[in-house]
């Protein structure tokens, strides 16, 4: 009980945070330019028509009164209807976030099983060709636009080679889509037992998580090459080396775990630029996914996927951040989460 | 037990074959088509549904009446605007102030209820009563008040003219006046929601040739085929699915590796290039009663005097427009004769770039020095016209007009042109209904509709346009021709818009996909498409 408390002061502390992004989201999306009313009363339409839809969408309402309803609609669950896909937006998002989250989760961990050992070898082999191949393939991961790596890999791998299935989505379209359970495909067809939706929900999943995983590999190959040179130089790793143990003992158990802290505040701020990266992956893959939807939403002046957007982003940076602390003080028990 | 397991293995090693097969049976059957957005509502009377709502409304639902096919002298299959046939009436006549619709008697909703003159009144009045884009639509052809449909019998139905208008007859055959199963829909309705908008918004409920069975919002839309069609012969594609690709490479990459069948909405480099390449099959055609142009706000200095418009008429760069933006895929508006002889729209003007000309024209005006002013356009096309605007701008600053370009995003585009104060900009309207004096009616009338957006006024235009529409109403061909010359002729003295070109609508397709056909909707046509 004792170790739930500061987790729920934590969250508590959050809630102001939750209310101002309410607020400023409300406020961000009226004051950007654009009728939505107008964009939607379609090309023939009189100004009649225009008030029309105005009076419809409530438009027509005095702003303290829109945030009003709004807030009492958030209450109820209810974070409005999105008017570029016609849906309510709370269904587009829980059918669209697993999207996302499924391509950024298995970028993130390609990413940290090929750039944490290339750092953990480039500290360890300073100055040699494995670090000269750290240093390249961190440059170009962060110097390359995420939608040019992206068209790159579909023209190499699509186009030319032929080797990937064509980008048109999470799922070939001659496949059937596995029933909704997690809304992870790979999970979803697992739990079907459809072995063929399953290779081609994965196949189509190389080539995007690959770009995103290009793109994250640069800060954490970084991080962890930096972190292990300033341990691998210190006085206990030199003691360690010394007594005479195991080189695997010296790197893993005393020298990385050492060094894993700031690795890990990199995974979260990587975590979150991947949240921002995967809107560009997702328009070059066609890929049904959160951020391209508000980013549709944005362009035509469709407040409510907007705000559900930025609002569903704000509580998973808010518990990604509680996830990081609470992965701190397991790692390291002298942080605690007071601190 | 054992022989159970030996069962159980051979049933999971079969399984992917027989789907393998399967899945190449369907692949023949099946049309695969990637665009960049899909519908955000499946019913064209529904609040704000977008363009790709049009092409579900459609293939899914029957109207009255439609447009026979014709062949263009190049061979494309076009939509005969003059010829109008029945669709869901078996025939019809016209009288002098009404028309009677005798529905085909073996007709019937996809859900198996017969189609009645109930439905088709009770969907005419949907369309007039709705309000919004639908109603609009109708008032076009003089379809306004619920009383103009009368149900004669249960297969017979009488239209009722409020006034004689040519346009009545072809606005029942254009996309909203839809048949809807009136049954269901209204089972479905609730009070708040009297017509039924919610439901139609995720189901389609007509008679049409297809419906929609799977929906993902901005993802996919897939649609089977109504085999109890009786309104024209079986379509022969028997499940279309519409992907959404948002990246054109992509949609082209698609295309050039044969996994998509059709595409329609790529740039104008992509298809250039496509069409030197020459693998796939690639239709253009211009945008019926469609021109992009470069509007000029009369009603304000420096733009008021005539000799100015005249100087940008002259100092556009018409080829290089046409060259190096759409890549030689439109049809120029321009380099005309400079005389109307003919009373047909779009027609080109006379004008050419002339920067001389120009210059003298502008020193006439009092403007040897020429002038500051901005020039907007729509980024939601910023592809077409943030290279025009460039272009022009160019152009432009020879002559001394310095001008600034001011990117106007797409959701703010048409509030812009309702406030009706940029002083210079470029524009495209296309209309359905492909007659002069629609497009003239819309665009230079002085009731100043939106699309006016020049503010333009001129009692004598107003007068030509009224005189165009009486006598195409009562059919009086040399008054007509007389009318519609002048006000073309006026447009182009006046030039408060300057026509740059007709675009194209630029179709990709595989080659052996066939039956592709140009509407005024410019949407595709799934019925008449084959895949051999």
């Amino acid at each position: 009980m004792s170790a739930l408390r500061p987790i729920g002061r934590r969250m508590l502390t959050a809630l102001p945070s939750v209310a101002g992004v309410i607020v400023v989201t409300f406020l961000l999306t009226r004051v950007l330019p654009g009728d939505t009313a107008a964009y939607f009363a379609g090309p023939a339409a009189t100004p009649a028509a225009i008030a029309e839809i105005r009076a419809k969408l409530g438009l027509d309402q005095p702003l303290p009164v829109q945030f009003l309803h709004y807030v009492v609609d958030l209450v109820h669950g209810n974070f409005g209807n999105s008017l570029t896909t016609g849906q309510p937006v709370l269904s587009d998002m829980l059918a669209r976030l697993p999207a996302s989250a499924e391509l950024i989760f298995i970028a993130l961990f390609l990413a940290i099983v090929i750039a944490v050992p290339l750092g953990i070898l480039a500290a360890l082999y300073e100055r040699s060709w494995i670090d000269h191949l750290c240093r390249v393939v961190a440059t170009a991961g962060v110097s390359l636009p995420v939608f040019f790596t992206g068209l790159l890999l579909v023209y190499v791998f699509y186009y030319l080679l032929g080797w990937s299935p064509s980008p048109i989505g999470r799922i070939d379209v001659f496949a059937t889509a596995p029933n909704t359970i997690t809304g992870f495909y790979l999970i979803d067809t697992l739990i079907a037992r459809d072995a063929d939706a399953f290779r081609a929900a994965f196949s189509q999943l190389i080539l995007p998580s690959l770009t995103l995983a290009i793109f994250a590999l640069a800060p954490i190959a970084r991080m962890t090459r930096g972190a292990m040179l300033s341990v691998l130089g210190s006085e206990f790793v030199r003691t360690a080396r010394a007594a005479g143990l195991s080189p695997y003992t010296v790197v893993i158990t005393y020298a990385f775990r050492n060094a894993v802290l700031p690795v890990i505040t990199t995974l979260g701020m990587v975590f979150s630029f991947l949240l921002g990266a995967s809107v560009l992956v997702e328009k070059v893959y066609a890929w049904p996914g959160i951020g391209s939807y508000a980013v549709e939403a944005l362009i035509v002046s469709d407040y409510a996927p907007v705000q559900g957007f930025v609002l569903v982003m704000a509580v998973l940076y808010l518990l990604l951040n509680l996830g990081i602390d609470i992965v701190y003080g397991l790692i390291d028990p002298r942080i605690g989460l007071e601190g | 037990m054992k022989r159970r397991t030996f069962l159980a293995t051979t049933a999971v090693l079969a399984a992917p074959a027989i789907q393998g097969t399967a899945r190449a049976q369907s692949r023949a059957e099946t049309l695969l088509i990637v665009s960049e957005s899909g519908p955000n509502n499946l019913d064209i009377h529904g609040v704000g549904t977008n363009v790709p709502g049009y092409e579900v409304s459609w293939n899914c639902y029957d109207r009255l009446l439609t447009h026979a096919s014709k062949t263009l002298e190049n061979g494309m299959p076009y939509y005969d605007r003059d010829k109008i046939i029945p669709e869901l009436a078996e025939d019809f006549t016209v009288g002098d102030m009404s028309a009677t619709f005798k529905l085909k008697k073996d007709a019937v909703f996809q859900d198996g209820t017969p189609v009645t003159a109930k439905d088709v009144k009770w969907s005419l009045d949907r369309a007039v009563s709705v309000g919004g884009f639908p109603t609009f639509q109708m008032k076009a052809g003089s379809l306004e008040k619920p009383e103009q449909f009368v149900v004669v019998d249960d297969r017979t139905i009488r239209v009722d003219f409020l006034r004689k208008d040519r346009l009545t007859i072809p606005d029942l055959a254009v996309i909203v006046p839809c048949v809807m199963n009136s049954e269901l829909v209204k089972k479905n309705a609730t009070a708040e929601d009297p017509w039924g908008l919610n439901y139609t918004k995720q189901n389609t409920a007509g008679s049409g040739a297809y419906k929609v069975t799977k929906w993902t919002p901005g993802t996919e839309v897939i649609l089977e085929r109504n085999d109890a069609w009786k309104a024209g012969k079986l379509p022969a594609i028997k499940r279309v699915i519409w992907r959404m690709v948002p990246s054109s490479g992509n949609r082209r990459a698609l295309l050039q590796r044969g996994d998509a069948d059709i595409s329609y909405d790529l740039p104008s480099k992509d298809f250039a290039e496509m069409k030197a390449e020459g693998k796939l099959k690639l239709m253009s055609t211009p945008y019926s009663n469609g021109i992009q142009y470069i509007g000029m706000n009369v009603t304000k200095p420096p733009f008021d005097n005539l000799k100015v418009r005249q100087a940008v008429a002259y100092a556009i760069p018409y080829r290089q427009i046409m060259d190096i933006v759409l890549f030689g895929l439109a049809k120029p508006m321009f380099g005309g004769d400079g005389k109307v002889s003919q009373p047909i729209w779009p027609q080109p003007h006379g004008f050419n770039t002339d920067l001389d000309k120009a210059k003298a024209l502008m020193k006439d005006a009092g403007y040897a020095d020429g002038f500051d002013t901005t020039m907007s356009f729509d980024l939601g096309f910023a592809d077409v016209n943030e290279p025009i605007c460039v272009l022009t701008q160019e152009s432009l600053a020879k002559i001394g007009i310095r001008a600034t370009l001011n990117k106007i995003p797409g959701a703010n585009w048409r509030t812009e042109l309702n406030k009706k104060t940029m002083p210079l900009y470029t524009n495209v309207f296309s209309g359905w209904l492909d007659y002069p004096e629609y497009f003239f009616f819309w665009c230079y009338h002085g009731q100043n509709s939106v699309f006016n957006t020049m503010s333009y006024q001129s009692p004598t235009m107003d007068k030509l346009i009224g005189d165009a529409r009486t006598a195409a109403a009562v059919g009086d061909t040399p008054d007509y021709t007389k009318d519609v010359e002048g006000f073309v002729d006026l447009a182009f003295a006046d030039i408060p818009r300057v026509p740059l070109y007709q675009p194209y609508v630029n179709v990709a397709m595989q080659q052996n996909i066939s039956g592709y056909e140009y509407w005024f909707h410019r949407r595709l046509d799934y019925r008449t498409l084959v895949k051999a």
